[in-house]
This record gives structure tokens, sequence and C-alpha cells, in this order.
């Protein structure tokens, strides 16, 4: 394979990805260099990266160890609001922490709807503090985006190999084995190394849920690096444990993760004919129905939360609504212009080290990064001019990993499968990523792009950094009210976000689909 | 894409020269004094109708991030006074050599002297724990300790309030802080990244007492008329926080920014504080406290380190509470 001519220059995503690792290794090396002396670490420091690891690989462990059978569930069945639970599984993840969190504690908390329960028939309240809690969490942001990631691996199995299944067939466990294994063996390191390095720059939700000082991340280190103690050095030093963390993470998933696919078929909608007995249907439903009631029940709490001050709400909280809109617009444009020729370069299957850059961006300390940033423009012009501009250019990097993720499989198997036939047809360069490889990963592009926008939408990212009056973002503007004890328009305000962010991700990931199969 | 992104700072650079005829004064603070419903706002007019100038406010997150910024640009920062430091951050602050003697006169109604020349306080308040009406507090830090009351507080590493109580515990007990930490290890809840976190959790009913100010109530009864939070008064006293600004070394309009600083203490400013920041103004008005101050409680003793000694303590401090809750 290596020496194959190829539809298409790897050269572009290669050149995108060294712009990516860039920006965050140069980010990174800035804050070093303007440290005033080499960074060491702190006696705190290694509990502080054995807690994080921890944390990291029980969240993603059963993070992905959940999404697995629910993602079989929703790939073999059918029902009612199907669709509308699927576009629903981007929910948590693209919530601005503090909202989820508040969220979460309103369902599972002290004095939560589940205590309350508990209360009624003579039970203690539960405990959301501590190690448990802060799982619980990253579950909670994770699973969905774990279900989804898993639940493309299955849709990218072409119908004929269901077809083909059906006629021989292959049920229970040989369709496990021949089909479902292998296909998982290729997708699920891929998710773990994600949400592995979600978690490990994970921060107010571990130190909020984690009950205190135990719970200490490598992020609140370099926060207290940066903040308590102005230590420039110590903070890159940990910004770089974290980076060589996740690329440790990320080689591994990307060795584990080398299978070959199940080549091409039609793009026919998948039809299944397997898993009809009673007991496999009652299983499935079951895992459907708990997936769902973890997930919107807090959802639900935020809602009610939000809707009493909904309309009330101070006209501030709308301009903000527009520029976040804005935000969302540029990361989006900018992560497309990354991932897809990132994607067709990892396609290639030479380049894994494209797809490890793209992992750096979910690595690296926003903290970090955005300082770098400010050192480096700073002598250019003013950072707060380029306020929105760099807010949008981090959130684009935390989402290009998510992006890389998913477009990477498909576009493998789309490099695969038709580029041999575009080869003797010349159908080359632009015109195959026109003609061939988009419009086959329509599906897979809108996904991207509306996870994309909603996480620029709902992420803090850096605007607190850089914010002036007039430029607040949505999660700011949420912070903000919150600051002002104006806790009911909070909710409200976060009620919008939630309200925009489900609407960009529905509406950029329904457009990608020309079938009515989610 | 990126051609936008770029034309669109530029866009916003070009603007922002346009309007450089006047002249300009920079004023970087915390994020929450620019909101909306912070003092930012009201201030920047009353003091622009005076001044015949440009005020520019700058958020930066809070007081912390506030001072890493001004060391970040150092001499070449572009503000002209930085509003927003308390008394934790002036010893570090100070060594920076970055900022320049106000020059401001007043009298101040501070619990404590104050003769800092370079450091400008605006408004003060108590740190304190805030509860629900219908329960009995405990008499001081100690009790609360001792008792199975849950609280909830901020991490002195990430927030302003939760170095506060750091400072508190220190000069209420000296040497004595960590075992009070060690006792009070099983009250608390959990420790939250900054303020707002703890404050809404509390709000959701996640613990009995929060740590905010003795000034959080006067939120509830003057806007939305809600007498159903106060703060316990403790009987070892409680730590202050008096925030203050100071004028930059390097600011082009020096004589500019000490008139802002001087109108800080100014009858006008002193009566926009209390009711958008939430705390006591450092300068009594001629009208008094607004209404709903006056049902505020009011500590007996006002506990505040020098800024060197809350310096040179806090690393110790911070040592202390780990340790104490981490076990």
């Amino acid at each position: 394979m290596a020496a194959r001519a190829q539809p298409i220059s790897p050269w572009p995503g290669v050149a995108a990805a060294a712009l990516v690792a860039m920006v965050i290794l140069g980010t990174l090396a800035t804050v070093a260099m303007r440290a005033e002396s080499s960074g060491r670490f702190a006696p705190g420091d290694f509990a502080a990266i054995r807690f994080t690891l921890v944390q990291a690989v029980l969240s993603a462990v059963l993070s992905v160890g959940l999404a697995v059978p629910v993602a079989r569930a929703l790939a073999r069945r059918r029902f009612r609001g199907r669709t509308a639970l699927v576009a629903l599984l981007g929910a948590p993840f693209i919530l601005p922490v503090i909202v989820a969190v508040l969220g979460l504690v309103t369902v599972f908390g002290r004095g939560g709807w589940l205590s309350g329960a508990l209360g009624a028939v003579g039970l203690p309240p539960l405990s959301i503090y501590g190690l448990h809690g802060v799982v619980l969490a990253h579950v909670f942001f994770n699973l969905p985006l774990a279900t989804r990631l898993v639940l493309q691996g299955w849709q990218e199995v072409p119908d004929e190999r269901f077809r083909l299944a059906a006629q021989l067939r292959v049920e229970g466990w040989a369709m496990w084995r021949l089909i479902e294994w292998p296909m998982l063996m290729r997708v699920v390191p891929g998710a773990l190394a994600v949400v592995f390095a979600l978690c490990l720059t994970s921060f107010a939700v571990v130190l909020t849920l984690g009950g205190g000082p135990r719970a200490t991340t490598i992020e609140l280190a370099i926060y207290q690096a940066f903040r308590f103690d102005f230590d420039l050095g110590r903070a890159a030093l940990l910004s770089g444990v974290q980076l060589v963390l996740t690329v440790a993470a990320a080689t591994a998933a990307l060795i584990a993760g080398s299978g070959a696919g199940f080549g091409a078929g039609q793009g026919r909608a998948v039809r299944r004919w397997d898993a009809r007995g009673r007991m496999v249907r009652a299983l499935d439903g079951a895992w459907i129905v708990l997936a769902a009631l973890f997930l919107c029940v807090p959802l639900m709490a935020i809602v009610l939360a939000g809707a009493p001050g909904f309309v009330s709400m101070p006209a501030q909280v709308w301009d903000a609504a527009l520029v976040s809109i804005g935000v969302a617009v540029a990361s989006t444009c900018l992560v497309l212009a990354l991932a897809v020729p990132m994607a067709a370069a990892v396609a290639q299957g030479r380049f894994g080290v494209v797809e490890v850059s793209g992992l750096l961006g979910l690595a690296a300390s926003p903290l970090v990064i955005g300082t770098g940033l400010f050192i480096l423009v700073r002598p250019v012009v003013d950072p707060f001019a380029l306020a929105l501009p760099v807010t949008a250019l981090v959130n684009a990097l935390m989402a290009l990993p998510f992006a890389l993720r998913i477009l990477g499989p498909g576009a493998r198997d789309v490099v695969a499968a038709h580029g041999r036939l575009a080869l003797g047809l010349r159908v080359t360069g632009w015109r195959f990523l026109l003609l061939v490889l988009v419009p086959r990963m329509r599906a897979q592009i809108g996904f991207a792009a509306g996870l994309t926008a909603a996480l620029s939408m709902g992420d803090l990212g850096v605007i607190a950094l850089f914010a002036d009056p007039e430029t607040a973002t949505l999660p700011l503007q949420v912070y903000r009210l919150m600051g002002a004890y104006r806790m009911d328009h909070a909710a409200a305000a976060a009620l919008l976000l939630l309200v925009l962010s489900l609407a960009a991700f529905w509406s950029l990931d329904r457009g990608g689909r020309w079938h009515a199969e989610a | 894409m990126k051609h936008l992104v770029f034309a669109a700072g530029f866009l916003s650079a070009t603007a922002t020269v346009a309007v450089a005829q006047t002249p300009e004064l920079t004023v970087y603070t915390y994020d929450s004094f620019v909101s909306d419903w912070g003092p930012g706002p009201q201030i920047e007019a009353a003091f622009e109708d005076r001044c015949g100038c440009d005020l520019n406010f700058v958020g930066v997150e809070d007081g912390a991030a506030l001072l890493a910024r001004v060391r970040l640009e150092g001499a070449r920062s572009e503000a002209d006074v930085v509003l927003g430091l308390d008394t934790n951050l002036i010893a570090a602050a100070r060594e920076t050599d970055l900022f320049a003697p106000s020059g401001v006169t007043a009298e101040y109604d501070l619990p404590v002297t104050w003769d800092d020349p370079v450091f400008v306080p605006y408004d003060w308040g108590y740190f304190a724990f805030v509860h629900d009406v219908d329960m009995t507090p405990p008499a001081n830090l100690r009790a609360l300790a001792e008792s199975d009351t849950s609280i909830i507080i901020q991490d002195p590493r990430s927030s302003t309030p939760g170095l506060g109580l750091l400072m508190w515990v220190k000069a209420a007990y000296g040497d004595e802080a960590e075992a009070i930490w060690e006792g009070l290890s099983d009250n608390i809840v959990t420790v939250t990244k900054g303020w707002s976190e703890a404050y809404g959790l509390f709000l959701e009913g996640e613990a009995e007492m929060v740590l905010s100010y003795t000034t959080s109530p006067a939120y509830h009864l003057i806007a939305e008329e809600d007498d159903s939070k106060a703060a316990a008064v403790f009987d070892e006293g409680h730590y202050m926080q008096v925030e203050v600004a100071a004028a930059m070394e390097t600011s082009d309009s020096p004589e500019l920014a000490r008139d802002f600083l001087q109108f800080l203490v100014s009858e006008t400013a002193q009566s926009i504080l209390p009711t958008t920041n939430w705390m006591y103004p450092a300068v009594m008005p001629e009208a008094g406290l607004p209404e709903g101050f006056a049902q505020l409680v009011e500590p007996e003793k006002a506990l505040l380190y020098a800024p060197e000694d809350a310096a040179a303590l806090r690393r110790e401090a911070l040592d202390e509470w780990l340790r104490a809750l981490s076990r």
C-alpha cells in the first residue's frame, strides 16, 4: 500500500497537521521561554498526575464500555424518536461545565431528586462528591459522544455485509465474531483515546465533584502554577506532561485500531435481519431506556431551571448569543478546512502522525494556549481586538480531534474503495475531493461540523482571558450572570445555550445525511 | 476561512483606532466588574461625563488573573489603571515595580487604617458563611468544625474567597490552623473552582452554608426582596477583603489615571458600588448605605493581614490546607 499511487495528495493534510502542532507546541514553548526559571515539579504534582491518570482511565473505560452495548442496541433497533435520541446524544457534551454540573447535582446531589426519592423510603441521601462523582460526570459528558463514535462504526459496515450475513444465517455469536468484534477493534481504541484525552484536561468538573484537594488534576496544578505562584516554567512543564500522556494514548490507540475495514458497499441504508429474539430485543430496549434516562433527566433539570427566567432574560444575553453563533460558524469552517485534508492524509495509511497531531488540541491546556497566543500576538496587534478570532481558533483546535475521529475511518474506506477507479479515470486532487471524497462522506462531515459548532458554542474557551465588555460570548454571559447573583437568568441563558447548541448540532448533522437512516 | 478570521480581527483593530481622538484611559479589571450587571457601565458613564475622555474597561477573569496579565505584559502594558486587586495580591503587585503612587486623599471608612501611597481601596467586605435563616449557625469556626453542619468552600488556588478563608483561619487560629482544617474536613461537601459554582450549589440545596460575604444577603434583600438568607457572625472575627486600584507607572496619561483613582473614592462612584458590586463603600456616601445593607450583620472584629504578612504566610497556609484536606 505504501508505494501505491493515490488519487489525492496527502501533503495538504500533513501541512494542516504541522500547522496545528506548531500552534500548540509553539504556544507551549512561548510560555516556557517567557518563564524566569525553567520549570520544576512541586511536591504535590506527582499525586496530581496519578489522580489525573486514574480518573481519566476509569472515565474512558466506563464511557466507552457502556457505549458499546448502547450503540449496538441503537444500531439494531428502529423505533419512533430514535433520530431525536441520537441527536440528543450530542447535548451533554456541548454544555458549559458549570451548567452540566448543576444539572447533574439537581438529579444526583444530596438535595437532588434521587436523594429525595431515597429519603421518601427512609434511605440516606446519595453523595455525589468523590472519585465516583467525577467519573459519573465524565460518563455523563462522554458516554453520548462515545456512543455516537461507536454507532458510526456500525453504520460504516456496508449493508451488503449484513445482507450476506442474513443469507448465511449468521446471527448472535457468529455475527459478533465475524462483523461486530473486528469493527469494534477498529473503532474502540480511537474512542478510548479521545475520551481519555478529554478527561485528562478536565478541571472544574473534577474539582467541584471531587470533593476537595485530593481530586487535584494536572490542569488545576497548571492553574495554581500560573495564578497562585506565577511560575510559568512549571505551568509549561505540566502542560508538557499532559501532551506526552495524550500522545502516548493516541499512539497506542493508533496501533491498536489499525485493522482492515469491511471494504466498500453501495452506501444503501443498512437493514438488519438478525437479533430478532424476544430476549435480545428486551435487552436492547433496556440499554436504550437506561441510557436515555441517564442523559435526559439531568437535561430536564436544566430545562426546568431555565424556563421560568427565559422570557425576562436581559437583552445582552441575546447579543451574546449572536456573538457565539459567529464564533461557532468560524470554528466550524476552520475545523473542516483542517480536518478534511488531514483525514485524507490519514486515509492513505502512512501518516499516523497526522492523527496524533490532531489529538494534541485536546491535551493542551487552554490556559497555556491562551497565554502563549497572547504573548505571541501582543507585539503585533492588540490582543483584545483579537478576542473573538482567538476564541474561534482555540475552540477549533479543541474540536479538531473529534472531527478527525469522525472523518478518519470513513475517509480510509472511501480511498480504499474508490481510489483505484478514480486513478484509472484520472479523477485526482481537487476533483477527487469534490466528486468522490466529500459526497461519500457527507454524513461524517455533517456530524463533525455539527459537533464542532455545538462544542464551540458551549465552550468558554479562552474568551475569559481576553474579553472586553462588548465581546461576551454566551457561556461567558452565563458566568457573568451567576457572578452577579442572577442565578435565574443564568439558568435561562444556559437553556438558550443548550437550545442553540442542539439546533446547530441537529441541523448540520441532519443536513449531512441523505438517507433517513441515523 | 483564515482570511475571514484575520479580516475580522483587522476590522475590530481599526475600529479601536478610529475613536482614539479624545484622550483614552484603559482600565484593566476583573470580569464581573465590567459585566452589564456590575458597576462598570455606570462608573464608565459617570467618569466620562466629567473627564472628556474615553474610558475603556478590559475584563480579565478575576483578581489573580488580572495580576498575572499585568506581570506578563510588564512595562509594555496598555493599562493605565489596574482595578480589582486585593490585600492578598498587593505584595506581589508591589514587587513588580509597575505601579505608581496614587496621590489620592480620602476619608476612608474602613475597619482598618489605610495609608498605602500606591493602592487605593474602593470597596471592602467581610468573608462569611451564608445560610438559610431557619437554621441556627455555629458561633465560630471551631464550633463549625466540631458540628456536623455541611459547607461548600472555594479552592484557594483558583479563587479569591477560597484564599480569603485560608487567611481567615490562619489569622484567627495561627498555629492551630491545621487542626481547625482537619476538623472542618468532614464538614466540607466539596471545594469548587470559583465563587459562582459554590454559590450555585448552595442555592441548589447541596449544603447548609457556603463561603461568601456578609453582604451577600443584601443582594437577595434588595434585588429579589427575599429575606431567607443570612450571614453567620463568628465571634473570633471575620477576615476582610479590601479591593484596591492602582495607576501604572508606565501609563501615558498619568494625570488622567490619578483623576480616575480620585473619582473612584468620590461620592458618585461610592454610591454606585454597594448595589452593583455588593460590597461596602470605602468612603461612606452622604446618603449613607442603601436600604437592605442596614439589615446586614456586622462582625465585631475585623481580621486582616498586612499585604507583606499575607504574602509570607500564604504558602505555608496553603500547604497546611492541602495536608489537612488530603488526609
